[in-house]
């Protein structure tokens, strides 16, 4: 029963689901994960939660990670803590308001009904 | 007002300072607005503004904004359209006195009235206040600014749409600010407009999200919009947002017709999350807004309709932006060329580094990057790349320093990889990388009580 059950999921990126955008206050980077369509909302409570994105951005950021949700607007939002070097000014990396973590977070893998 | 109450529209002129040239001409003109909202003041651009000031009294302001207003003035004066701007930077009255110059060149003398904010800076205020028990304490570190007193380049309060509404109804034509939030510029008009009271949580709260949606101008109206993004009309004449209100609160984003550009219910979502924290306190001098009680739905064709929005009381703190002295930078960079590109340009940073560490340079951090392998999404892009592949490869170095001393050093080790490290390297004609010296910035509370906005009124 249960190898049959995975066998109608698949894996697919979540650039596939969701749009994003990001941007910086200080160190810590937002980003904000929005449903493609509102019954994708549920699919992203479920399975993209702070310790997966934690473990997805893992050796990138030096800090903890939360989220918020925004069932009004099918959106989560990711705080994602001492992840810019410094920030603002201070930091040395080309992405140093995190403008395009966005994107980084799009590629995270997760499971879908085929 | 009598019969059906006629909206209030608020267009986004300026989302930052650097922003499109043509938007505030082509939002004047492009159709009916009762104001335009203009935003110039970045968490940094006040230290850059008060080093100006520092070298010329006069200056201090956003420079661009003269010629960009001087360019609208005649219309607006023609068409009642008011302005708010926080172009004042670190010297409102030296850009209110430049403002009223270009409008007396204009012959515009006895047409124009313009409102000028100040008491945001705290920069002569600063002993007096930490001695008073304000400690400022840094939001991120819970460190006191005693930590970095010396090295302080500006203070500036967070002024709300208070100070705006009076200099309105004080009948400026343009208002200039200093540090005022980025959503105070487009509440400011609405409560004017509206005459909502200074505790009508909810419909501030509502102002307040119209201002967070149209303060970085395009980027609510198609610009920067990941969702079908190559599908975007026509964004060489992107039309920039306008903001559409009515007296309860509910609103519309919305642009001029003709343009380019697109205002979806996904664009504007995009546009709220942006810079979020905690979505159920997004707090302002004016008040606290639930971006959870937010309800959008696209209403025709670039059109979103927003209701539904609650707000809490405002607290009794206001934000201060501190800015102050921290060290020095410098980045470099070198271009590796296939075969091998992405093992070259790590051959070269391995070497750059052992140099770097024989010199005995005291970095606070040295930062390497591959562009075009790992600059921007890290391991996660490396992974899914095939590196043998790579037809080129930029070695991006960046290196900080308490010291300009060690900085300078490094900005001379980069251009000897040309002849004596790993080949098939280029991308160099831009000479060697020039340190700069970095500003940082403070974010810390203080008393609303302990900060005094002004307003004054000047007859052009």
């Amino acid at each position: 029963m249960r190898k049959r059950k995975a066998a109608v999921k698949k894996r697919v990126p979540l650039l596939h689901l969701a749009h994003a955008r990001s941007g910086d206050k200080g160190d810590t980077a937002n980003v904000g994960l929005i449903a493609l369509k509102p019954e994708y909302y549920p699919i992203l409570v479920k399975q993209v939660t702070a310790a997966k994105v934690a473990r997805h951005f893992k050796g990138m950021i030096a800090g903890s990670v939360e989220r918020y949700e925004l069932p009004n607007l099918h959106a989560l939002n990711f705080l994602l803590h001492g992840a810019l070097d410094g920030g603002g000014t201070i930091s040395l990396k080309t992405d140093a308001q995190g403008k395009v973590l966005s994107t980084a977070l799009l590629r995270m893998e997760i499971e879908v009904s085929r | 007002m009598a019969g059906a109450p006629r909206p209030v529209r608020v267009a986004a002129g300026q989302g930052f300072w650097g922003d499109w040239l043509e938007a505030p001409y082509r939002q004047v003109t492009g159709g009916p607005i009762d104001y335009l909202m203009m935003d110039y003041l970045a968490e940094v651009t006040m230290s850059i503004l008060q080093k100006q000031k520092s070298r010329d009294p006069s200056l201090g302001y956003a420079k661009d904004f003269i010629p960009a207003l001087e360019r609208i003035l005649p219309l607006l004066v023609e068409r009642g359209v008011r302005v708010t701007a926080n172009a004042g930077g670190v010297n409102p009255r030296g850009c209110a006195e430049a403002v009223a110059a270009a409008a007396r060149r204009l012959g515009l003398s006895g047409k124009v009235r313009l409102g000028v904010v100040t008491g945001d800076d705290l920069l002569s205020r600063l002993d007096e206040l930490m001695a008073a028990g304000q400690e400022l304490r840094n939001l991120d570190t819970g460190r006191p600014l005693s930590d970095v007193r010396p090295r302080v380049l500006s203070a500036n309060a967070y002024l709300g749409a208070g100070p705006l509404v009076e200099a309105l109804r004080r009948g400026a034509d343009v208002v200039i600010t200093g540090r005022v939030t980025d959503t105070g510029l487009t509440l400011g008009p609405l409560m004017h407009a509206f005459q909502w009271r200074t505790d009508a949580w909810d419909l501030l709260a509502a102002g307040t999200v119209a201002g967070h949606t149209i303060e970085c101008g395009a980027q609510a109206s198609g610009g920067n919009c990941l969702v079908d993004w190559d599908r975007i009309p026509d964004l060489a004449n992107v039309g920039y947002p306008i903001v559409e209100a009515q007296p309860d609160g509910t609103f519309a984003i919305t642009k001029h017709p003709g343009t380019g550009g697109r205002v979806t219910v996904a664009g504007v979502t995009e546009q709220l999350v942006y810079e979020m924290g905690d979505p159920t306190a997004y707090i302002t001098p004016d008040c606290v807004a639930d971006f959870t009680t937010i309800r959008l739905a696209q209403a025709g064709k670039d059109s979103v309709r927003v209701s539904g929005v609650r707000g809490k009381p405002a607290t009794d703190k206001l934000k201060v932006s501190v800015a102050y002295f921290y060290g020095y930078k410098a980045v470099g960079t070198l271009v590796y060329a296939w075969p091998d590109a992405y093992r070259k340009a790590q051959a070269a940073d391995r070497i750059l580094r052992e140099r770097l560490r024989q010199l005995g340079l005291a970095f606070e951090a040295i930062q390497t990057e591959f562009v075009g392998v790992d600059a921007t999404h890290g391991p996660l892009a490396r992974r899914a790349t095939d590196l043998d592949a790579v037809p080129e490869v930029q070695l991006r170095v960046g290196v900080r320093a308490a010291e300009l001393a060690p900085v300078e050093r490094f900005t001379r080790e980069l251009a000897p990889l040309i002849l004596n490290g790993p080949p098939s390297v280029t991308g160099f004609a831009g000479g060697r990388p020039r340190p700069e010296e970095i500003v940082a910035y403070w974010p810390a509370l203080i008393d609303k009580r302990a900060v005094l906005p002004c307003v004054e009124i000047v007859e052009v």
